[in-house]
C-alpha cells in the first residue's frame, strides 16, 4: 500500500521501526494531493472547467514548505534518539476555521481572506507538538454556516470523493474530503450542529464531536460559542482515538476546556462491548420536515437503507455481547433544529460583530464619510449571504421585545433536550445506556445546487446530529455501508458527558465485527 | 406563508446589523428569514412551564470540570506588533479610522 493511503497509526509504526522517514511520508502525501486535489479554492476562480468537476478541491492553502520543515524536525528527533511524539510524521489538514500562526486563516470568507494568524489554535499546536505534520488549511462553508461547502467564498469548493457531482457535506467538508480521498489520514474539524459528523457520514469516514469542553476552542474562529467543538476526522476509529488523545485536555487559554484527566483512548479501544447497554430510539428513525408554505411539520420515516444499517449494527454489537435496549424515548429530538435556529444565530451575530474593517481582515476600498459607513461597507462587501442572514436573524430573535418569545424559550427547550440524554444515560435510571445508536443523517450526500439556497432545508440536514450539541454530549459517526445511490451511510453513537472512551470502544467493536464485509473494500474512484 | 418580517422591520435589522444590502440580497434574505421563522415557530407549540430553567450550556460546569480562575494579574502579550500588523491602516502604532460620527453639544 502506498504511504499516503496508510492509517496514522500504521505510519507511526513504520516511522518508529525506521522503515520510512517523515519526509518520505510527506512527499508521498504531497504527490497524492497534486494528483487528485486540483486547484485550490480562491476568491476569483474564473471559469469552472470539466477538470475542476473531477477533482477534490479540499484545500485553500497548501503549506508544503512549513510541512517539510516539520517533517525534517521529526526525522532529526528520531535520529537523535529523542521522543518525536504520538503523531510523529503523520500528515494532517486543518479546517480553515482554526488559526495557525503565519498561515492565512480565512474561515472561508472574503472578510478574512487577507488575515494571517498571529498565533496557533491549541488543538493544532498540540498536534504539531506531538510530531504531526500540517500540510495545509482546507475549505469549509463560510464561517462554518452550511452543510454542503457550497457557501465558501473560495471556489471551486470541495467535492465528494465518492462522486464529484455530490457535495462532501459540511461544514468540515474540506476536512472529510481530504481524508476520504486519501490525501491525509487525519484532519481537524469543528462541529456546532453536526459539522464533523454529517460530512464524515457523507464522505464515508470517521468523525467525532467530543464532549463540549473536552477539546480547547482557543484559536478557533467562533460561531456558536456554547455549541462549538473541535474534533478528529480519520479513516478509522483507532486513528480518531489517537488524534483525540493528542488534542484533548485542559487549556489555560480556554476556561471552558475541562480540567479533567484525559483517558488513554487508544489503550482502552479494544475492550469490547460485553455487558454494555446500547439504546435505539424511535425518535431517531423519523424526521420532521417543515412545509415551507404552511409551516406545518410532517413526520417522515427515514429511508429504509438508514434504519437497516443501524439495525445491522445493533445486531452485530449484540453478537459481541452488548445488550440492545429498544424504544428509548428521546421526544425532544425534533425540536433540536428550531431551537438551534435561535440559539446559534444569537451567538453567531454576537461573534460576527468583531469583523468591522478596523482591526484586521477586509476593509472597503470605497471612499467613506465616517466610521459607521466604513463598518457597513466593509461588512457588506466582506461577508457572503449566509453570515449576513445569520446576523440578521440573531439581531431579530434577541431583540428586547422578542427575546422572551424566542431566545429564552429556545434555551428552555435546550434543557428538555439535555434531559432526554440525562434520562437515557442515568446509571440509576430506567435505561442506563452506555450509548445511543442512531443514523447520522437523514439522507446520503445530495447533489450540488439541490439544497443550497434553501436555508431551512439545508439546516434540517443536521436534525439527527444537533441534539448532541445542545446537550454537550459526545458523538461519533462511522461508516456503515452504502445506499443504493452508491453513496456512504453513516451511523452515530452518542454517549454521556466525557465518555469518549466508551463510544470509541463501541465504534471500534463495530469495525472489528464488519472488517471482512465486502463494502469495506470500496475506495473512492481514482480521478487523475 | 406568514410574513413576520416586513420590509420596514427588515430595513431596521439591516441598520442594527451594520450592513448594506443590494435589492436582490434584501429580497432573498428577507424571504429566508421569514421561512426560518416559520420553522422556529414550532417552539411555540411546546408546553413549557416556568420551572424548566434555560440552559446556556449543555454540560454543567462544576468545580470538578472547571479549572479555577487564574489570579487577576496583568499578562502582557509579547508579540503585539504581530496583531497590530493585521490592521488595514496603522500610524505610529495607532489604528487609523475615518471620522467617528458625533454631535457637538451646545
Amino acid at each position: 500500500m502506498e504511504l499516503y493511503a496508510q492509517s496514522a497509526y500504521e505510519l507511526t509504526r513504520l516511522l518508529h521501526s525506521r522503515q520510512v522517514s517523515a519526509l518520505e511520508i510527506l512527499e508521498s502525501v504531497l504527490k497524492r494531493i497534486e494528483a487528485v486535489d486540483g486547484r485550490p479554492g480562491t476568491l476569483d476562480p474564473g471559469e469552472f472547467t470539466e477538470e475542476d468537476r473531477r477533482k477534490v478541491h479540499a484545500f485553500i492553502t497548501l503549506t508544503a514548505e512549513r510541512a517539510r520543515a516539520q517533517a525534517q524536525e521529526v526525522d532529526r528527533k528520531l535520529a537523535a534518539g529523542e521522543d518525536p511524539g504520538l503523531l510523529a510524521g503523520v500528515p494532517f489538514t486543518v479546517k480553515d476555521i482554526f488559526c495557525v500562526q503565519g498561515t492565512p486563516s480565512t474561515a472561508g470568507s472574503r472578510i478574512l481572506a487577507n488575515f494571517v494568524a498571529p498565533y496557533t489554535a491549541t488543538p493544532v499546536a498540540r498536534m504539531e507538538a506531538a510530531g504531526g505534520v500540517m500540510v495545509g488549511k482546507v475549505n469549509l462553508d463560510e464561517f462554518t454556516y452550511g452543510s454542503s461547502n457550497e457557501s465558501s467564498a473560495f471556489q471551486p469548493c470541495p467535492r465528494n470523493p465518492w462522486n464529484p457531482d455530490r457535495v462532501p457535506g459540511g461544514s468540515s467538508g474540506g476536512s472529510t474530503a481530504s481524508v476520504a480521498a486519501r490525501e491525509v489520514p487525519l484532519s481537524l474539524g469543528s462541529d456546532t450542529a453536526g459539522s464533523i459528523r454529517q460530512p464524515a457520514a457523507f464522505c464515508g469516514v470517521v468523525g467525532m464531536k467530543p464532549t463540549y469542553g473536552r477539546v480547547s476552542r482557543y484559536g478557533m474562529i467562533a460561531f456558536g460559542s456554547s455549541l462549538d467543538c473541535p474534533g478528529p476526522i480519520a479513516r478509522d476509529v483507532r486513528d480518531a482515538a489517537l488524534m483525540l488523545q493528542v488534542i484533548a485536555g485542559q487549556d489555560h487559554h480556554d476556561s471552558t476546556a475541562a480540567a479533567l484527566e484525559v483517558p488513554q483512548y487508544v489503550a482502552l479501544l479494544e475492550g469490547g462491548v460485553k455487558g454494555m447497554r446500547i439504546g435505539l430510539s424511535p425518535d431517531y428513525f423519523r424526521i420532521a420536515i417543515p412545509d415551507i408554505q404552511t409551516g406545518e411539520y410532517a413526520l417522515q420515516p427515514l429511508p429504509e437503507a438508514f434504519s437497516a444499517a443501524v439495525h445491522r449494527a445493533a445486531a452485530a454489537l449484540a453478537d459481541m455481547g452488548a445488550e440492545i435496549i429498544e424504544n428509548v424515548p428521546m421526544p425532544n429530538t425534533r425540536y433540536g433544529i428550531p431551537a438551534y435556529f435561535v440559539i446559534s444565530r444569537v451567538e453567531a451575530a454576537s461573534n460576527l460583530h468583531r469583523f468591522d474593517g478596523v482591526k484586521y481582515g477586509y476593509r472597503t476600498s470605497q471612499p467613506v464619510q465616517d466610521l459607521r459607513s466604513l463598518y457597513r461597507k466593509s461588512r457588506a462587501e466582506g461577508f457572503g449571504l449566509q453570515p449576513k442572514l445569520r446576523i440578521l436573524m440573531g439581531m431579530y430573535v434577541s431583540a428586547a421585545q422578542y427575546s422572551e418569545q424566542y431566545y429564552r424559550r429556545a434555551l428552555q427547550v435546550r434543557s428538555l433536550i439535555r434531559r432526554d440524554f440525562e434520562q437515557a444515560f442515568d446509571p440509576q435510571g430506567e435505561y442506563r445506556l452506555d450509548a445511543l445508536l442512531t443514523p447520522t443523517t437523514p439522507t446520503t450526500a445530495f447533489g450540488f445546487g439541490e439544497v443550497y439556497g434553501d436555508t431551512v432545508l439545508m439546516q434540517y440536514a443536521d436534525q439527527l446530529t444537533v441534539p448532541a450539541n445542545h446537550a454537550g454530549v459526545p458523538g461519533i459517526s462511522i461508516p456503515a455501508g452504502f445506499a443504493s445511490d452508491g453513496m456512504p451511510i453513516g451511523i452515530q453513537f452518542l454517549g454521556a458527558d466525557f465518555t469518549e472512551e466508551k463510544i470509541l470502544r463501541i465504534a471500534r467493536a463495530y469495525e472489528i465485527a464488519t472488517q471482512s464485509e465486502e463494502w469495506r473494500k470500496a475506495c473512492p474512484q481514482e480521478r487523475q | 406563508m406568514k410574513e413576520q418580517i416586513s420590509p420596514e422591520l427588515f430595513a431596521h435589522l439591516v441598520e442594527l446589523a451594520a450592513l448594506e444590502l443590494t435589492d436582490a440580497e434584501s429580497e432573498y434574505l428577507r424571504g429566508e428569514l421569514n421561512s426560518q421563522l416559520n420553522a422556529i415557530n414550532e417552539l411555540e407549540a411546546i408546553p413549557l412551564d416556568a420551572s424548566i430553567p434555560p440552559s446556556l450550556h449543555g454540560i454543567t460546569f462544576t468545580s470538578q470540570v472547571s479549572a479555577p480562575l487564574r489570579s487577576d494579574v496583568w499578562q502582557p502579550y509579547e508579540r503585539s506588533d504581530a496583531i497590530l500588523n493585521q490592521a488595514p491602516q496603522v500610524s505610529e502604532r495607532y489604528i487609523v479610522v475615518p471620522d467617528i460620527p458625533h454631535t457637538t453639544l451646545e
